[in-house]
């Protein structure tokens, strides 16, 4: 908080002449970026279109209402293969997802030095790739279908989950561990009595959160072949049958909302 | 019975906790180690259990050198020294009977511990410990839901299912109030006595340890200072273990409190 | 103390209690939660002979890890990569700017209710939407290219941000702000000097959050047509290029890594 001397006159300013440059050229250099941005893609954009766009809105939504509602009782299996991928691969994920993430936190991992790195790299690299990416790989590998799915599903989430399990096991009471360990019981027994209590509540959150993700994740799945209802949405998209199109939107809406209610119960019942 | 030979501890930082301590503690002695914070009291007891791995020495229970002890024969070896804590250190998401039993993780094999399938010997001696401390109707209570008197009476059910010979106790009054650290003191000792145990109890409260306790041993740098009765620390020797201050009302004779065995 | 209680309880067995009291409601939560596992492996038709004979694929992908081939095709990835980071940079600025007077609206204890009521609103219907299919939308609507991807990302960005910042202001410290409520500050003033401070580092750190999830999304809009690498990583895929497939997704791990260190350091900073 530098003062300034000035016609005998104290002014109190909050930041230095130098630091208030950085600030603003710093400010400029955002701006210039982000101008430069907006003119990358004002470039590859046909303004034509984006001038068009409220006519094309407009005519969309004439199309696409009424939704279609007797399409819906070919949407029975649709959603229910969606529920069991997001399931399944919550599951499948969870299973996966305890081992790597007890081998990448820092009081229990068996060595810093070489296994640490080797989860942590699973859990950054499951991670980053959305599961959209997954299932195209998969769908190349073993052939579209909801299996795939499930498996991208499981993918996915086995970073989010060991990530948010390994900082709970990080943050554990170390004296419960030790007490335990004082007992005279051996590795698996200090595990299963001094560690897995105190992460369980922390687990079951991270099971019912990624779950409810993967509810929302799975309904598109079917965009690129790996099941579900993305796949009727992609094949009334293709043939441009929109009062289809509206109908599974509300259905994924009421799926999406049904899903985050009971991720909200149940939390609240485990906590 | 248990005996520490030139025990050293120095931590990675450079710090020396424990220089060359010898002690020597035969059945069924209980005593005290008092000393200023940082003396190494703590790790000491933790050496003896190798919670804390020691630099070098020995220590020999029985005769048998646990520092040169591998993991399995370690295991055996923390079966015979039951723990109690200064914070409790109960499971606290676990009933007070699964803390209880969990004494007993020694003795049991992996998957009957995980289901829960205690051999009826190690349940009834739980249930018979816990109405020893006047838990008994706690026992499927969840460990958390207790005051901090009753966790540490679970702790001490749970060192003692242990069938041990001998308990370390560290702090075990630190996080009580007055009358429920002496009931739990009173216990503690009770307990030895009934079942000849020998104790080293970790202790701050130089009053405290005086009323309950026939061997007092100081603290001071990571050096034994004093070791003898409790009547025998004078000023001058609190003065030589923690320091400057006036010692006068710490070692006046408490008088003998009635009635506060009743349990709360 | 009663001795005849010990006398009872000796010799019989001891079970934890359940962690549903009920058990009937056990059993059938239990016999229920089994029955759907079984029905819902029975209805995933697994083409096992298809998973065997992709597996020579799959192995092919693992090693393609190994021999990236960033070159070949260096001007689709790069186009689409910069693409990918010029949407992300645009939409993380535009989303940031509008979900902040969105996050003041939706606060309950700073907003009038009507204003409330439009912010969470907004919220709601933003969260409620997947990216993927507000991304087709707008692509139908706007064409393809990456101004669909940008305002689909800023959207998103909307309401993830603004739903936040609202919980992080309705949780503030009430006493400060009445503190300089109390000096007689006006209403923007009072945001400025009693609201700001409070929220300013938990707001900057979610900002880097959600950059590092508008670039992951990015990375998936193409599949759509909404720009960015996507479109790149579904050709390759679709020609089988693995080792070029390999490239991008090792691009995008490292600046998804490269972001999360960065926000790291910006976090700790800030607090």
């Amino acid at each position: 908080m530098p003062i300034l001397e000035r016609d005998d006159a104290q002014i109190w300013r909050r930041r230095t002449t130098g630091q208030s440059l950085v600030r603003w050229f710093g400010w400029l250099l955002g701006v210039a970026i982000f101008v430069y941005c907006w003119q990358l893609i004002s470039e590859s954009t046909t303004w034509f279109f984006v001038w068009d766009a409220p006519r094309i809105a407009n005519d969309i939504w004439t199309r696409a209402t009424p939704p279609k509602w007797d399409y819906i009782t070919q949407l029975g299996r649709p959603i229910w293969d969606t529920l069991n991928i997001a399931t399944l691969g919550t599951i499948i994920a969870l299973c996966m997802a305890v081992p790597v993430a007890f081998l990448a936190a820092r009081n229990t991992t068996p060595s810093a030095l070489f296994i640490r790195p080797i989860a942590l790299l699973v859990i950054v690299s499951t991670r980053s790739i959305n599961s959209l990416i997954w299932a195209l790989l998969l769908i190349a590998i073993i052939g579209p279908g909801v299996f795939a799915g499930v498996i991208a599903i499981a993918i996915r989430s086995i970073g989010f989950c060991a990530k948010l399990l390994y900082e709970a096991i990080e943050e554990i009471d170390h004296t419960q561990v030790e007490a335990i360990t004082a007992t005279g019981a051996s590795r698996w027994q200090v595990m299963a009595y001094g560690i897995v209590p105190q992460i369980l509540p922390a687990f079951a959150g991270i099971a019912v959160f990624r779950w409810d993700i993967n509810i929302r994740e799975s309904t598109v799945l079917g965009l690129v072949g790996a099941g579900g209802i993305g796949l009727q949405l992609s094949a009334s998209l293709n043939v441009l049958a929109w009062p289809q199109v509206s109908l599974i939107l509300i259905v994924i809406l009421v799926a999406v909302m049904i899903s985050e209610w009971v991720s909200a119960k149940v939390r609240g019942a485990i906590i | 019975m248990l005996r520490l030979q030139k025990l050293t501890k120095t931590y990675k930082t450079g710090d020396q906790a424990l220089k060359a301590i010898d002690l020597e503690v035969p059945k069924g002695q209980v005593l005290a180690l008092i000393g200023p914070s940082g003396a190494g009291k703590s790790t000491m007891i933790r050496c003896i259990n190798r919670l804390v791995e020691p630099t070098s020495g020995s220590v020999l229970l029985d005769d048998v050198d646990l520092t040169k002890l591998g993991s399995g024969a370690l295991r055996k070896a923390r079966r015979e020294m039951g723990m109690i804590f200064q914070e409790y250190a109960l499971v606290e998401r676990l009933t007070v009977m699964e803390n209880v039993l969990s004494g007993r993780l020694g003795y049991v094999g992996f998957w009957r511990s995980f289901l829960r399938r205690y051999p009826q010997s190690d349940v009834d001696e739980a249930f018979r410990l816990l109405d020893r401390v006047g838990l008994l109707h706690m026992a499927d209570k969840r460990a958390d839901e207790l005051s901090g008197g009753q966790r540490q009476r679970v702790g001490i059910c749970r060192a003692l299912i242990q069938n041990p010979k001998l308990l370390l106790v560290d702090e075990p009054t630190a996080s009580l109030d007055p009358k429920t650290s002496r009931q739990i003191m009173r216990l503690i000792t009770e307990l030895c006595q009934e079942r000849g145990l020998a104790a080293i109890i970790n202790i701050h409260d130089v009053a405290l340890a005086q009323m309950f306790v026939p061997r007092v041993v100081g603290l001071r740098f990571g050096e034994i200072v004093y070791d003898g009765l409790p009547t025998g620390l004078t000023p001058e020797k609190l003065t030589e273990i923690y320091g400057e201050e006036d010692w006068e009302a710490t070692i006046e004779k408490v008088d003998e409190d009635e009635g506060i065995e009743a349990a709360e | 103390m009663s001795h005849r209680e010990l006398d009872d309880m000796l010799g019989k067995g001891w079970r934890k209690p359940a962690f549903v009291k009920n058990p009937v409601l056990r059993w059938a939560l239990f016999l229920g939660f089994f029955a759907y596992l079984i029905a819902a492996f029975m209805t995933i038709e697994v083409d096992w002979g298809r998973v065997y004979e992709g597996l020579d694929r799959g192995w092919a992908f693992v090693l393609a890890f190994t021999s990236p081939d960033f070159i070949s095709r260096w001007s689709d990835i790069w186009s689409g990569l910069l693409e990918s980071i010029v949407m992300t940079v645009a939409a993380s600025v535009v989303g940031i700017l509008i979900s902040i007077p969105i996050g003041l609206g939706a606060a309950r204890n700073i907003a009038p209710l009507p204003i409330y009521m439009i912010c969470r609103g907004i919220v709601a219907i933003s969260r409620a939407l997947q990216e993927i299919i507000v991304a087709i939308l707008l692509v139908a609507i706007f064409g393809f290219g990456p101004l669909a991807g940008f305002l689909t990302l800023s959207f998103a960005t909307i309401g993830f941000l603004s739903k936040l910042l609202a919980e992080d202001i309705e949780a503030m410290d009430k006493v400060q702000a009445e503190a300089i409520k109390a000096s007689g500050a006006r209403w923007p003033q009072w945001i400025n000097y009693g609201v700001q401070p409070q929220v300013m580092p938990r707001l900057v750190g979610l900002s880097m959050y959600r950059i590092d999830i508008n670039f992951r999304e990015s990375a998936i809009l193409g599949l759509v047509g909404a720009g960015g690498i996507g479109a790149t990583l579904n050709t390759a895929f679709d020609r089988y290029e693995y080792d070029t497939a390999a490239a991008i997704l090792i691009l995008i791990i490292g600046i998804v890594m490269a972001l999360e260190y960065l926000s790291g350091i910006i976090r700790a900073r800030v607090q």
